[in-house]
């Protein structure tokens, strides 16, 4: 499986403060990779990194084979990478559709990619008209997820889903994260390990902004130590 | 039909402005051009391009999140422009229309290419500057034989059939048609996909980078189509008051604009024209009841307004409409 992205040793600094240290980092194509560590390791910081809002000061990061930084965020999404960023992340004064609308690329997207959006968020099909703000939390975040596929990115960066939302919510996401593995690629930074060893196929491990450890996520489970070690479950 | 529904309450509006003048002069039984239908003509005229002006700040910061400081430089830049060509170039007034969007587009171009780097209270000081610069411009003795200076620019000759004074109905209708044009263009351009880019950036302007917008471009055509605009709603100032000065460039001209819309509700577009109405119809009768003491007393009452209306007084309403 040929690595679809590729980041090699980068150093980001937000300020004067060096957050990540040398992060190193590879995403299969067709894979579901979880980038784990606990609080404050630099896992968004590395999201934002890749899609461009944190300029690293040195490393590369090259997508399908070609250089992303350097670049604005508006070009590395033109790549064809979508960013969810924690926080469910939509935009509050638009309706459910235009925040879907928003996110085309191409005349037509929401229309071609509305069958697989509401096979996945049934909910959103009901919602169209109402104003993003007034979603409840997991809405928000099945809309922050369904934005980033309106266009066709064949890789997605999504930070955190499960965050403060209902377990029931988590699982629905979960499922969906799971349903869009043959789809396109993904880089999900999840601080809930359940859910994420049951999504993604594969880790990366990251600490005080530097990787640790990385491979199948089948023998991460398996490695008690590690958990522990890293990321504090027992 | 649809048009007609949803846009009943507007239609309703416009009908009722178009009537206004002939209902006043029945019930006063005064000529159309005389006495108090002419005056209310006036007074109104002066709402309708006020409420351009404020249309055009609202496209910027209540639509786009963009606070700028220096907006009057568009509004003077238009009056100026219109002046200068009518009183010494003679131009016709459709050439004169075509300069002003000409001039204040490639001004707004220019200042937004340089201003728009900076982001928040530094952009807002940064268009500060720019006004001002404008500012000492027209008020420069340099160039009194073109603008005079520190008096004004004085005795814009206006075609006939537009005369404020001897032509007040025409005139009336003539501010109408205007600001009914531009609120309809402007509400287009916000129900368009680029308006709903300009309100994700109000949103968030990082997360509509994100989702692959230079923000950057679609700020500068948010300024550039408000610039235009707001020199538009200049140069119908200058030919309501037949003269254009360094006031209608000053920081004051910003800050009106700044309340019409925040009073009417920034990002509602209609209510702009109604803090337009608002700021011209209560200084009227404030001014008129309590003389030069008027601008405290309005103080008073935008308090009041901001206090228990946080959105203004349309985007509170829908607000509360919204809530059930």
């Amino acid at each position: 499986m040929a690595d679809l992205l590729i980041v090699d040793g980068i150093h980001t600094y937000i300020g004067q403060s060096h957050i990540l240290e040398g992060v190193s980092l590879s995403v299969p194509r067709g894979s579901i990779t979880a980038l784990l560590g606990r609080n404050g390791a630099g896992k968004t910081t590395t999201l934002r990194s890749i899609i461009g809002v944190l300029q690293p000061r040195s490393g590369t990061i090259t997508f399908d084979g070609k250089a992303v930084q350097g670049k604005r965020a508006y070009n590395i999404a033109a790549m064809g990478i979508g960013y969810v960023p924690e926080h469910r992340a939509i935009f509050r004064d638009l309706t459910v559709e235009e925040n879907l609308r928003i996110a085309e690329r191409k005349r037509g997207d929401l229309a071609r990619r509305s069958d697989l959006i509401f096979e996945l968020f049934p909910d959103l099909k009901t919602f169209l008209g109402r104003g993003g703000g007034n979603l409840s939390g997991g809405q928000q975040q099945m809309l922050a997820i369904a934005r980033a596929l309106v266009a066709e990115n064949r890789l997605l960066l999504i930070d955190e889903p499960s965050e403060g939302l209902a377990p029931i919510i988590v699982e629905n996401i979960a499922r969906a994260l799971k349903r869009l593995a043959g789809e396109t690629t993904i880089l999900l930074v999840e601080q809930n390990f359940r859910m994420a060893s049951q999504v993604a196929d594969r880790y990366v491990l990251i600490d005080d902004g530097r990787t640790q450890q990385s491979g199948a996520m089948a023998d991460l489970v398996a490695d008690d130590a590690a958990v522990r070690r890293y990321l504090g479950v027992s | 039909m649809r048009f007609l529904k949803s846009n009943a309450g507007g239609l309703a509006l416009v009908a009722a402005l178009i009537a206004f003048p002939f209902v006043l002069s029945l019930l006063t039984g005064e000529a159309l051009n005389t006495g108090t239908p002419k005056f209310w003509q006036g007074m109104l005229a002066q709402v309708f391009i006020l409420g351009v002006y404020a249309l055009s700040y609202d496209l910027l910061m209540g639509v786009t999140g963009v606070l700028s400081f220096g907006h009057a430089m568009f509004f003077g830049a238009g009056a100026y422009t219109a002046g200068i060509l009518l009183k010494y170039a003679h131009w016709g007034l459709l050439p004169v229309i075509a300069a002003v969007i000409v001039v204040t587009l490639v001004q707004s171009l220019l200042v937004g290419a340089l201003s728009l780097r900076v982001k928040g209270v530094y952009y807002a000081m940064v268009t500060l500057a720019f006004a001002q610069m404008f500012f000492i411009l027209a008020e420069a003795s340099d160039f009194r034989e073109y603008t005079g200076a520190e008096d004004g620019l004085q005795g814009i000759p206006v075609p006939a059939w537009l005369s404020p004074t001897h032509e007040r109905l025409t005139f009336y209708f003539v501010s109408l048609a205007f600001c009914v044009c531009v609120y309809l263009i402007v509400r287009r351009i916000v129900s368009s996909p680029t308006g709903r880019v300009l309100v994700a950036i109000r949103d968030n302007e990082q997360r509509a980078q994100t989702v692959g917008f230079n923000t950057f471009a679609f700020k500068l055509i948010a300024m550039a189509l408000s610039g235009v605009l707001a020199g538009l709603a200049g140069m119908m100032s200058a030919l309501w008051n037949l003269s254009a000065n360094a006031g209608m460039l000053s920081t004051g001209t910003t800050i009106n604009a700044l309340l019409m819309v925040i009073i009417g509700g920034a990002g509602t577009l209609s209510g702009s024209l109604l803090g337009a109405g608002f700021l011209q119809l209560v200084g009227y009768w404030l001014n008129d009841a309590f003389g030069p003491r008027w601008p405290l007393l309005f103080g008073l009452v935008y308090i009041v307004i901001v206090l228990f209306l946080p959105y203004g007084i349309i985007g509170t309403w829908r607000a509360r409409r919204r809530q059930g």
